[in-house]
């Protein structure tokens, strides 16, 4: 394949889905405040343009700090791990077993020590950014190799240096791909929080339409959160390729 | 002359002294500075141990061990020791200038001293110039290798340990190097001990070839080809004088396994 059609082809094809939606949902009988056609959508998401930016805002600052704590978290604990066994052994089953708690079944109680202003919200982020960036950035700062540890040794490098200049660059591939995962999955905490008691925010407004049989505004809620964590997402990539030119894995 | 690395009774290998797993026992070395020995052996009988011994990665197990009169950790703090390892250890994300430089990047900073040698020296002694700014990932095995002993000479050590460095390469390649090698060792007039397991590029390198058996590991015989070698200390690869030593060297060696 060539340049033109790996770009055409995904372009074409989304466009195909969209067609099939605008106009064979309705021949089908589908009523329109259950499923509306993605020009209604596309209608809404410009009526409603100031609606969903107030409601935006607050989503995405939940879903930035929690994105910077969960992460900034889970990448000290990584450190810690790695540099004390006895920590790690003690404290990685815990860590694992709080994992394995569904982040729905973990909300209300978030919501109930944090109260319903916007510090639940950014818990709840920070919660479903922590794992994969722990477990990823572990396994980033064992990267290297035996030889490469015995040549820091033999230059006499002291332990800051072995990290800094071994251990973290070595990390750096892993650690982008999970920031890369909780750049959307930063959003999801954000709206799930929002979901368990919120008067701003996507999620409440997404609760709202729902309860309200406004479907167009609900889709238009839903891709908006969408955009937000392809947003974050392409911010990461960003910041990936200008750590990575220096650092190429 | 004075010795770089003397060796008394010892035992190099794995556990602890109290629970020792040696892998290379009663070694006796009198290296003298200055001298290329090349460390011929099987796999399993040690000899990339026994290096690391001499560069304090690990310690010794049992007997005595010294390195330029003094202990091997005292010569590592010194950097009079630099270590050339089998998979080149280049760091990727640092190009070839900067691979080269680590070592005055590192380490307490009264060590961060530069040999005689710029870098562009360095880069020019190894034909690297033009490559200076590529990538590890964009050089060949041998470009690669060539980096690693501009790196280790950085700092100017006076003991090259090498284990293996040319072994993942191809033939025509590894000779190139081992001319390359043998050059540098009489213009720098360093000591290098070379561990091999090809008897051509030990007999070809080594003034001495030190013939190690496995299980267990134990020194076979030191070969002294100084004689054989003469006065211009070198013979090309085809000279029956050196055939004949590497049919010796196999004999030991086939003795040995």
């Amino acid at each position: 394949m060539n340049r033109a059609t790996t770009i055409l082809l995904p372009i074409l094809g989304a466009a195909s889905i969209l067609l099939v939606w605008q106009f064979v949902l309705p021949l089908m009988g589908v009523p329109a405040f259950i499923v509306p056609t993605p020009a209604t959508v596309a209608r809404k998401l410009v009526t409603d343009a100031g609606l969903l930016a107030a409601n935006a805002l607050p989503t995405a600052l939940e879903s930035v700090l929690g994105f910077l704590i969960g992460n900034l978290a889970a990448v000290l604990l990584a450190v810690l791990f790695v540099y004390s066994r006895p920590i790690r052994a003690a404290y990685f089953p815990a860590v694992l077993f709080f994992n394995t708690i569904p982040i729905l079944a973990l909300a209300p109680i978030i919501v109930l020590i944090f109260g319903l202003g916007i510090l639940p919200k950014i818990v709840i982020a920070a919660v479903i950014c922590f794992f994969p960036t722990l477990v990823n950035m572990i396994r980033g700062l064992e990267m290297p190799t035996r030889s490469e540890f015995e040549l820091f040794r033999i230059l006499s490098a002291s332990p800051f240096e072995t990290f800094w200049r071994l251990r973290v660059p070595r990390s750096l591939p892993l650690l982008f791909t999970s920031l890369k995962i909780a750049a959307t999955t930063c959003v999801i905490g954000a709206i799930v929080g929002e979901w368990i008691g919120a008067n701003q925010g996507l999620g409440a407004l997404i609760i709202q339409s729902t309860f309200n049989y406004q479907t167009d505004r609900l889709y238009a809620a839903v891709i908006t959160s969408s955009a937000l964590g392809l947003l974050f997402f392409g911010i990461v990539v960003l910041a990936e390729r200008l750590v990575m030119r220096r650092h190429p894995a | 002359m004075a010795l770089a690395i003397a060796a008394k009774g010892l035992a190099v290998g794995y556990g602890t002294p109290a629970a020792p797993l040696p892998v290379l026992e009663r070694v006796d070395l009198a290296i003298p500075e200055g001298e290329f020995l090349a460390i011929l052996g099987p796999s399993g009988c040690g000899k990339s141990t026994l290096l690391r011994v001499v560069a304090d990665l690990l310690p010794p197990l049992a007997g005595g061990i010294t390195v330029l009169g003094g202990s091997p950790e005292a010569a590592r703090r010194r950097r009079d020791v630099a270590f050339v390892f089998q998979d080149a250890t280049l760091l990727p994300w640092r190009t070839v200038r900067q691979n080269i430089e680590l070592p005055l990047q590192v380490g307490p900073a009264g060590l961060r001293r530069p040999g005689l040698a710029s870098t562009d020296e360095l880069l020019a002694l190894v034909g690297l110039l033009p490559q200076a700014d590529r990538l590890p990932h964009e050089l060949s095995g041998g470009q690669r290798q060539r980096v690693a002993i501009a790196r280790a000479l950085v700092s100017r050590p006076r003991i090259l340990l090498m284990d293996e460095p040319f072994g993942a390469l191809d033939e025509i390649t590894r000779d190139r190097l081992n001319d390359e090698l043998a050059q540098l060792w009489r213009r720098m007039g360093i000591t290098i001990l070379f561990v091999t397991h090809s008897v051509m590029e030990a007999a070809y390198l080594g003034q001495r070839v030190m013939v190690l058996a496995a299980h267990p590991g134990r020194v076979r015989e030191i070969v002294d080809l100084r004689p054989v070698k003469g006065e211009a200390g070198r013979l090309p690869r085809e000279a029956p004088p050196l055939v004949e030593a590497m049919a010796h060297l196999r004999a030991v060696l086939a003795d040995a396994a």
